[in-house]
């Protein structure tokens, strides 16, 4: 047994009052988890203090919160490990800065363990309905709606099930992993400059029915998404969701999948997010080093290959952005040639012929590993040279 | 530790284009430390995730490619970008992971004499920031200052490609990695100010998708930054500073307030540390002026 200091945020809609911080002290084994700290604390110390819970065990996904500023699942979360976190971290920092000095009620800092507070918080990007509940329903439910979470099969229903192949089913086991508990929500720093952003869990579902074999309206689905200029081109892929989901379905991860099935069936979208990625790739091409004069340019007015044509978005942007190039060359920040699409420099003739000779060859393949699925072999696996010869050998 | 370092050094695509006050300030920083930095002139970029977006193993091949050119060394491998480390991290996760997916990829690479052995001769890719902190060392660093940044106001900016996702990151061996920016500027002498943005998103990926959520980002954490009283920004990512600096203008815009704060490049805030000229690590070349922070260390220094 332990004693620790949990620092709550708390908010009592019926008081009329703003949210404000209380500390607790509790006192439990360091591998009992957060929640079960709360929990304590509700018992023996304030039945008034909300917390949405049932099965604590990270099955049914209600227990989603920050903790240290980190989102996750309070059940999920070793005590004994916030701990250790909250010691690291220097003060209050991860700790939103906007509640971070109002007033402390209760017994104060000197109680409880040493060290910092264990700092807990309700979920981000959500209305706070009451202390560690948040409106769920505005933001997460709304949104996993917004994606059709059903499958559309066309042509009459079989008899009996859809039968389909097994393997056919594993590139959406990740997706399927979901408890839709709204930690990654909670995390997007996308949503918090966009709340319109459909963000991660409503695209990770998407993804579930994108790659379900049964499903007849992927295309449909594909080009939706891609249209809504708050959908799949929206990620700022800040891999916040990654860390934050407790079930590893990684949802960064399929929206980027959204964005290649996408930009394999041709869709065009508003957000100019697949011109980018393949200006990207066809300047790396060419040049094997990024030249950001051009990635501007072919973005929005793709002519690398073929003529020039550029949107009318593309136009308006590229006149938006012309200052930001403009003020660099007026610092000698940036030379000229810089600053002019195609002139910086790329790698040596030589260099260029095994890039060019990579792009010939992935583009053809274009595999994906995912490590989710394949797992990681252990460090006893066979050393580098061992390796090369059983490959050759089976 | 006590030797010197000697890297295989990947300054990435941006150091040596819209922010070459990076590229020149990390060669001073090197000389001041006595480092060795061998350029992989011939090595391609890293994809920026985008690449991998578009096609993994596109990008894995890539920068299995750097990697073994970094191995033809001998040296372990350094980059100076937040990007380049998590776009290169994914891809040798992968490439560490799987021994027949690298064998695959190694015969792509074959035609050019090269390949990318895990574990080789221990090889390692990190950041300067990992590099100064892991294996050159905060003592050793702080014996170096001659110019220490007293009561200069510090804000950390990370980027996210070097604090997420922790598991990829090394996390588990070095569980400190998301505060070594605090323990950097406080070994220079210098005061750390805490905001809210520090480890959040800068924006820059999707400034070109959605330039109004990619600025209202950069211009909230810039804003908060000044709010709590930072008098500058340091980060390792060439890509975090274009948005933060040369996009502050257009930020504040979006954001409507004032901006105006001087964000550095971790090689130059060291640099400034070391006795290095501002003039000399670039620091007239940003967009927001960086003139209050050369004066707050001309006034504190002794003459
Ligand atoms: S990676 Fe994209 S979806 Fe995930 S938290 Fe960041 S912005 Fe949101
Ligand atoms: S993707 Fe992960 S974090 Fe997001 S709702 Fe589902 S289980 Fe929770
Ligand atoms: S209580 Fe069910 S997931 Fe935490």
């Amino acid at each position: 047994m332990a004693d620790y200091t949990i620092k709550v945020r708390r908010f009592q809609p019926e008081s009329g009052e703003g949210p404000y911080w209380e500390e607790f002290n509790v006192d439990l084994d360091p591998s009992l988890s957060v929640l079960d700290g709360l929990l304590q604390a509700k018992d023996r110390d304030d039945g008034s203090l909300a917390v949405r819970c049932s099965c604590r065990a990270a099955i049914c996904g209600s227990c989603g919160m920050k903790v240290n500023g980190q989102s996750t699942l309070g059940c999920k979360t070793q005590i004994g490990e916030a701990q250790e976190q909250a010691d690291k971290m220097v003060g209050a920092a991860g700790v939103s800065a906007a509640v971070a000095d109002s007033p402390i009620r209760g017994e104060g800092s000197d109680l409880g363990s040493a060290g910092n507070p264990i700092v807990i918080e309700p979920m981000g990007n959500m209305p706070v309905i009451k202390d560690l509940i948040t409106d769920m329903e505005s933001t997460h439910w709304t949104k996993i709606r917004r994606v059709t979470p059903w499958l559309l099969p066309h042509g009459e229903p079989p008899e009996r099930e859809y039968v389909v192949e097994p393997e056919s089913m594993i590139d959406i086991t990740q997706s399927m992993a979901c408890i839709q508990c709204g930690a990654c929500v909670s995390s997007c720093l996308s949503m918090e400059a966009d709340p319109g952003f459909i963000g991660p869990a409503a695209l990770a579902k998407a993804y579930r029915f994108v790659g379900d074999p049964r499903d007849a309206e992927t295309h449909e689905r594909l080009h939706d998404l891609a249209d809504d200029p708050h959908g799949i081109y929206d990620c700022t892929h800040c891999f916040s969701c990654i860390d934050a989901c407790p079930k590893g379905v990684a949802p960064m991860d399929q929206i980027m999948r959204l964005r290649r099935k996408a930009g394999e069936e041709g869709i065009e979208d508003p957000n100019a997010g697949h011109d980018h990625e393949i200006a990207f790739v066809k300047v790396i091409e060419k040049k094997g080093l990024l030249d950001e004069a051009l990635l501007v340019q072919e973005s929005y007015a793709p002519g690398i290959k073929g003529k020039l044509k550029p949107s009318k978005r593309g136009l308006t942007e590229t006149i938006k952005s012309l200052p930001t190039i403009l003020r660099p060359l007026r610092k000698r920040k940036v030379k000229l040639r810089q600053a002019i699409p195609g002139l910086h420099h790329g790698l040596p003739k030589e260099a260029m012929g095994d890039v060019k000779s990579i792009y010939a060859h992935a583009e053809e393949h274009s595999e994906e590993l995912n490590l989710y699925i394949r797992g990681e072999e252990g460090d006893d696996a066979q050393p580098d040279g061992a390796a090369a010869e059983e490959v050759t050998n089976d | 530790m006590t030797e010197n370092i000697k890297v295989a050094y990947w300054p990435g695509c941006v150091s040596r284009g819209f922010t070459p006050e990076l590229h020149g300030s990390m060669a001073i920083v090197a000389e001041k430390l006595g480092w060795e930095l061998v350029e992989l002139d011939r090595a391609n970029c890293c994809g920026a995730g985008v690449i991998a977006e578009h096609n993994q193993e596109l990008a894995d091949t890539l920068n299995a490619r750097t990697f073994a050119l970094a191995q033809q060394t001998g040296l372990a491998m350094m980059n100076i970008c937040s990007t380049c480390q998590g776009a290169q991290s994914e891809c040798q996760q992968r490439l560490d992971a799987d021994s027949a997916y690298r064998a695959h990829i190694n015969e792509t690479l074959s035609g050019q004499g090269l390949a990318y052995e895990k574990g080789k001769d221990g090889f390692t890719n990190k950041n300067f920031l990992w590099l100064l902190v892991e294996d050159y060392g905060l003592d050793r660093l702080k014996e170096q200052v001659v110019r220490p940044l007293s009561g200069l106001r510090v804000g950390p900016f990370y980027g996210c490609y070097i604090v997420r996702p922790k598991e990829r990151l090394g996390y588990g061996e070095f569980p400190d990695r998301d505060v070594y920016l605090e323990q950097v500027i406080e070994a220079l002498g210098g005061t750390v100010v805490e905001y809210d943005g520090a480890r959040k998103c800068c924006g820059f990926p999707v400034v070109t998708m959605n330039r109004d959520t990619s600025l209202r980002q950069a211009g909230t954490h810039v804003g908060d930054a000044i709010d709590a009283g930072a008098d500058c920004l340091v980060t390792p990512c060439p890509l975090c500073h274009l948005n933060l600096d040369m996009q502050q203008p257009e930020a504040a815009k979006v954001v409507n307030r004032d901006l105006g704060l001087a964000v550095l490049h971790l090689p130059q805030l060291v640099g400034l540390a070391l006795g290095a000229e501002p003039k000399d690590l670039g620091m007239g070349k940003h967009i927001a002026s960086t003139r209050w922070v050369e004066e707050r260390l001309t006034a504190g220094a002794p003459a």
